[in-house]
């Protein structure tokens, strides 16, 4: 059984709107995840869920765009923001605890935003 | 209220024989279906390495011009995808567990498998 | 104002059955914040889906948790089938279901017994692990591996359960029932273990919701997720109740888990009495091209399992959000205002995992 999910593409610019007027609509944050789609292009999908209804706003950004925090509204979504920070390498502004890439220290800093191969050194 | 619920657990445990198995003095509990290791039939095996691009975990290691298959049990992680895809089933996984190790190393299996000559044609052996 | 002081907690600790550290934060004996933070255990899964062809991954998704194994892979094999447009058919779809249930016993009883272990009541700990190794035994006979089931492909399942084997796992799961009946009154009824847990670390109705909890964590403050509700595998034909308790607090938490166990017995009993005969698998030819979140209740709470495909044998991304990682923040509010003492078992009260974290 197909469960119900949308998808909506939106500018960082509004994201910080979207997601108030999704947490005044009473939805809950169920995930943000993060996505590499190019050599520097990254998709962020910030999914909420409201009576097993899953809606994503999906901002496209690259490693240089500082992408707000959206901890003021959610006050839990630290986890994802430094998870996001720490392992893509993406700049999030303004997180509640910021853990400034300890959260998940890796020996490759940001090992899912850069492509390593074989042999090389990083 | 609720003082001594456990009474009747703590007894009970306390009358009865050990769940518990004292390996390896006595076997560990086994069923048909166990995953235990995988086991290599050289004498079937038709060197199309399947197996190899099937493991998730790179643990098989195939020399064609050796004619041997190798596996890494500490790299296997006992899945039954290579089992499940040998065109040939001469893969197979057996119910026992391997024995622990203290230092890392292959085992190497020999394939023995010769191409049968084909009726009509002009015979030429598996190289 | 009282000298504060900070206390580090893990990553090892006598309770913790896994690495996570929290810096406690203390006036007196009385913790003011927590600051979790994770990143001991990173085994980079979610990349190496980058490496593996996606049939393959199921074992390594399988690999991402040791308790909830089996129903990782079944999502990912079920995000999969939704993208490729595959109709699993439907002995597999119970088959599924059967092994799920049969993995929230297996952990339910697993926690409780870790539960009891923090706070010190070692007895009822091996108590609850006695029952849980003959639920492993089914897991052994019916799959093969004892943790890590492996039975679960794309298209369907790998192994059948003969029906006179089923009528036979539905048998022993009375004389189960009632091991886990006196099992539990030890939980819901003793004084000892009502003292350790009542009260404590109360997570509120709205805080739940709003800091992102799932599973029994939010459950127990009377948020009533339960994402089979959303009828994957075979749920839509099972009739499942969503159990809540309301006072947010350690007990209601071990509430909530102990009826679930009746519930999941319930949910294996009725799906042996409806599965059909018929085919285990489909063949799956193509790759995947598009993508798909999906959502499965785990004995944690919702597991989110985003997939992303091009078309060709490696999918492009696998992200695998499991619960212990949204039930971090309650966790967080939940210390707020605890004592010292009390932290092992507020801690353990959210059933933590902390490798599926993180991956
Ligand atoms: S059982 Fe799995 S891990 Fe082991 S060799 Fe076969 S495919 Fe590889
Ligand atoms: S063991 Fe089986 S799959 Fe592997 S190379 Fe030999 S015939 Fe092929």
């Amino acid at each position: 059984m197909k469960q119900e999910q949308s998808i909506i593409p939106i500018d960082v610019g509004q994201l910080i709107g979207s997601v108030e007027q999704c947490r005044n609509e009473g939805y809950r944050l169920a995930q943000i995840g993060c996505t590499k789609v190019g050599d520097n292009d990254f998709e962020v999908n910030y999914s909420f869920d409201k009576d097993y209804v899953l809606k994503n706003l999906r901002i496209t950004v690259t490693a240089e765009t500082e992408v707000p925090s959206i901890t003021g509204m959610y006050w839990g979504a630290f986890v994802y923001e430094n998870e996001m920070h720490d392992l893509f390498g993406i700049q999030v502004k303004g997180i509640n605890i910021d853990f400034k890439g300890t959260f998940i220290q890796t020996a490759i800093k940001y090992p899912f935003g850069v492509s390593i191969s074989k042999g090389e050194k990083p | 209220m609720g003082f001594f619920e456990m009474t009747k657990t703590a007894l009970k445990t306390v009358l009865s024989r050990p769940v518990t198995i004292l390996y390896p003095y006595q076997p560990a509990k086994k069923t048909g279906l166990t995953r235990g290791h995988v086991v290599q039939d050289g004498s079937k095996c038709i060197s199309c390495s399947i197996c190899v691009k099937k493991c998730p975990s790179q643990a098989i290691l195939l020399n064609k011009e050796a004619k041997t298959w190798q596996i890494d049990r500490f790299r296997c992680v006992v899945c039954n995808s290579c089992v499940d895809t040998c065109p040939t089933k001469c893969l197979s996984m057996d119910t026992q567990y391997t024995a622990p190790a203290s230092k890392q190393g292959v085992e190497v299996f020999t394939i023995t498998y010769v191409k049968p000559p084909k009726p009509e044609k002009k015979e030429e052996p598996k190289e | 104002m009282t000298k504060q002081i900070i206390v580090p907690f893990g990553p090892q600790h006598p309770v913790l059955p896994e690495p996570i550290h929290l810096d406690l934060v203390l006036e007196d004996e009385r913790v003011v914040d927590a600051i979790p933070s994770i990143g001991y255990i990173h085994r980079g899964f979610e990349k190496l889906v980058e490496k593996r062809e996606f049939t393959e991954y199921v074992y390594i998704a399988e690999r991402t948790c040791g308790i909830c194994s089996f129903i990782h892979g079944a999502t990912y094999c079920q995000g999969i089938e939704q993208i490729m447009k595959i109709e699993v058919p439907e002995r597999a779809d119970y088959l599924r279901t059967i092994w799920s249930e049969y993995s929230r016993l297996h952990s339910h009883l697993l926690w409780l017994g870790c539960f009891a272990d923090s706070f010190g009541f070692e007895n009822l700990f091996m108590a609850a692990w006695r029952i849980r190794e003959r639920i492993l035994d089914v897991f052994e006979q019916t799959t093969g591996g004892r943790v890590i089931q492996g039975s679960c492909k794309i298209g369907g399942v790998r192994r059948d359960i003969a029906n006179d084997k089923l009528s036979g796992m539905s048998r022993d799961l009375d004389s189960i029932r009632k091991e886990i009946g006196e099992l539990t009154t030890v939980f819901l009824n003793d004084d000892t273990v009502r003292h350790r847990t009542r009260n404590i670390g109360v997570l509120s109705r709205d805080d739940a919701y709003h800091l992102g909890a799932v599973g029994p964590t939010a459950r127990g403050s009377g948020v009533a997720i339960d994402l089979r509700k959303t009828g994957y595998g075979a749920y839509d034909r099972l009739n499942v109740p969503v159990i809540t308790d309301s006072c947010g607090d350690c007990y209601s938490r071990c509430y909530v888990r102990c009826k679930e166990l009746f519930t999941s017995i319930d949910l294996i009993q009725q799906a042996i009495t409806e599965i059909p005969d018929g085919p285990i698998d489909v063949k799956v030819t193509g790759a995947p091209n598009g993508e798909y979140f999906m959502r499965a209740e785990q004995p944690r709470g919702e597991l989110v399992h985003y997939l992303k495909g091009n078309g060709t044998k490696f999918l492009v991304r696998s992200r695998i959000r499991t619960p212990t990682l949204t039930n971090i923040p309650p966790l967080v509010k939940m210390l707020q205002g605890c004592e010292l003492a009390d932290v092992p078992v507020i801690v353990l009260s959210i059933d933590p995992c902390i490798s599926c974290t993180e991956r």
